[in-house]
């Protein structure tokens, strides 16, 4: 059964003419991990904070269609039922970090005290979130005293002990180094192979490539495309939803390379054996 | 031609805990990307350019002149610096009273100052959202409005701490071409980034920051030739440089365009 149903929904902010979601059908399996790519305001922020309830619950506003969560239906649901199953973490950490308590440790705690966990759970959980993103040496700063990727991290370390069974991720990297969205990328992988559903939005094209099952493509409201990220990057109009493909396709673009389906490539291995293989063919 | 020159510069913000530690550079109008790990120093390092925190020891010149002897209002017809958070940045009610506030603080008259306010918005690309309340914005566009208050300023100097952070394709496009144009009119911009294909697109020099000193400072070609250093301080090559390395081409490419050109060189 599908972890996540999406038909037909239509939402509208108040005090707006147009849809911010325009018809959007889909469904998402247990375990897989999707990314969510478009240009800005397409409408990517909308659609996650429709899946824990944020949409319509707390903005309100005009809603149609229907978010089926296993059975749970979004709309005739609450966001304290809704956010025991499904864990958002804010595109901002500045607007989700509490203020409310002076410690990265008590932070993490914040949402476990509201959902009632246990307190030697809380403690496990806390210790298991805070290696997971490399951020214990930090346990007893003020979160407010990090830098923007430290306390990014701690945003995430916040929703991953509450264990979801979906994780919905706004662009967690954005202030992340190289490195540190390298760590983020293969944590959210770990947790999707052991069955937990991950929807990320993030504008680093080549990571969505490289880790996501599938991507969904979105444009003014309205979701284009949802496919495999070589069905979708390959898209022969892809710059006219403002997105750019991965470099390594726009490079086998130009040089005319396809794979064997006729698709681009999309990572950087599925390049290099295209490369490759071009030139030993050149060279005999 | 402007330049900052940073001498011996050392920070803490908790004593015996050096966030930055002798640090020497001269910043010239050469545009130049500041990278590094999250925690390398590298926004404490703008701060203290700006004057908003004042160094241990060591001294910061700008034009010849020691910011320690000048106020931070005073600094702030120098240097602009767009915050890394949009949001500890903007506090006005309409998009252009908060791009005009810049100006209007430093002296400038109410006609000039939203003449530069309008034509800085319509640099980002926010002139239709003039008389929206930037908190109805997306995320994305307050960073553009805030990027559209520093630039209203005109200041000599620019530093942007981040600029692309949730930015699609097409405003890290204008953001680019923003970089070029104040580089055009003379400006020293400095930007503090995490993004290696832009820094590989857009910037002239690069300094790498590594646990609170200079690990390297050289042209950005030559800095992605450092793999080993860049490692060391746990940054990644841009993915076409990435791509040529793997290759083994002759030269490391950076764009795309350059590696077509090395791979029918080949």
């Amino acid at each position: 059964m599908s972890k996540i149903t999406v038909t037909n929904l239509k939402y509208k902010y108040p005090h707006r003419d147009n849809l911010a979601l325009n018809n959007i059908s889909f469904e998402i399996q247990p375990g897989e991990f999707i990314g969510i790519v478009g240009e800005n305001n397409s409408g990517k922020s909308t659609l996650c904070q429709s899946i824990i309830g944020l949409v319509p619950h707390f903005y309100k506003g005009g809603y149609g269609g229907s978010v089926i969560i296993d059975d749970i239906e979004v709309y005739k649901s609450d966001i304290s039922t809704l956010c025991k199953k499904v864990g958002l973490i804010f595109q901002n950490p500045f607007n989700q970090v509490t203020g409310s308590k002076e410690t990265v440790f008590e932070e993490i705690a914040f949402g476990l005290e509201n959902i009632g966990i246990p307190r030697d759970e809380m403690i496990e959980r806390i210790n298991f979130s805070m290696k997971l993103l490399d951020i214990e040496q930090y346990k007893d700063r003020n979160p407010f005293d990090l830098s923007g990727g430290q306390m990014q991290r701690v945003a995430i370390a916040s929703i991953i002990a509450m264990k979801p069974e979906i994780i919905i991720l706004d662009e967690p990297t954005s202030q992340l180094d190289p490195a540190g969205s390298e760590e983020v990328f293969q944590a959210v992988t770990k947790l999707s192979n052991e069955g937990i559903t991950i929807i990320m939005v993030e504008h680093k094209i080549e990571k969505i490539a490289a880790y996501c099952d599938k991507v969904m493509l979105m444009h003014k409201g309205e979701l284009i495309k949802f496919d495999t990220p070589s069905e979708v990057f390959s898209l022969d109009n892809l710059s006219d939803y403002g997105i750019n493909p991965p470099i390594f396709t726009s490079i086998c673009k130009k040089l005319n390379l396809r794979k064997d389906d006729n698709n681009y490539p999309v990572t950087i291995e599925e390049t290099l054996q295209l490369l490759k293989k071009e030139r030993s063919y050149e060279q005999n | 031609m402007n330049k900052i020159k940073v001498e011996n510069l050392s920070f803490s913000y908790t004593p015996n805990d050096l966030v930055l530690s002798n640090i020497n550079i001269t910043f010239d109008n050469r545009t130049t990307a500041i990278i590094g790990q999250n925690g390398a120093g590298k926004t404490t390092l703008v701060k203290l350019l700006k004057g908003l925190i004042k160094p241990i020891s060591g001294d910061i010149q700008i034009n010849g002149t020691s910011i320690s002897s000048q106020s931070v209002a005073s600094l702030a017809k120098q240097i602009g610096l767009v915050f890394q958070n949009p949001d500890d940045q903007i506090f006005k009610q309409t998009v252009l009273d908060e791009v005009m506030f810049g100006p209007l603080n430093i002296g400038i008259n109410e006609v000039e100052a939203k003449n530069a306010a309008i034509e800085a918005l319509s640099l980002v690309g926010m002139s239709k959202h003039e008389n929206s309340n930037p908190y109805d914005l997306g995320l994305s566009e307050r960073k553009l409005i805030a990027i559209a208050s520093i630039l209203s300023m005109n200041t000599p100097i620019i530093i942007f701490d981040e600029p692309t952070i949730a930015q699609d394709f097409i405003s890290k496009e204008k953001i680019k071409n923003i970089i070029r144009y104040l580089q055009f009119q003379g400006k020293l911009v400095l930007t503090i980034i995490h993004d290696m294909d832009f820094v590989a697109e857009c910037f002239e020099r690069t300094i790498v920051l590594c646990k609170g000193s200079v690990l390297i400072d050289d042209e950005t070609k030559k800095v992605f030739q450092n793999v080993d250093l860049l490692k060391e301080a746990h940054l990644e090559l841009p993915h076409v440089a990435r791509l040529s390395k793997e290759l083994a081409l002759k030269n490391l490419s950076l764009t795309i365009d350059d590696f077509i050109t090395d791979w029918f060189n080949y």
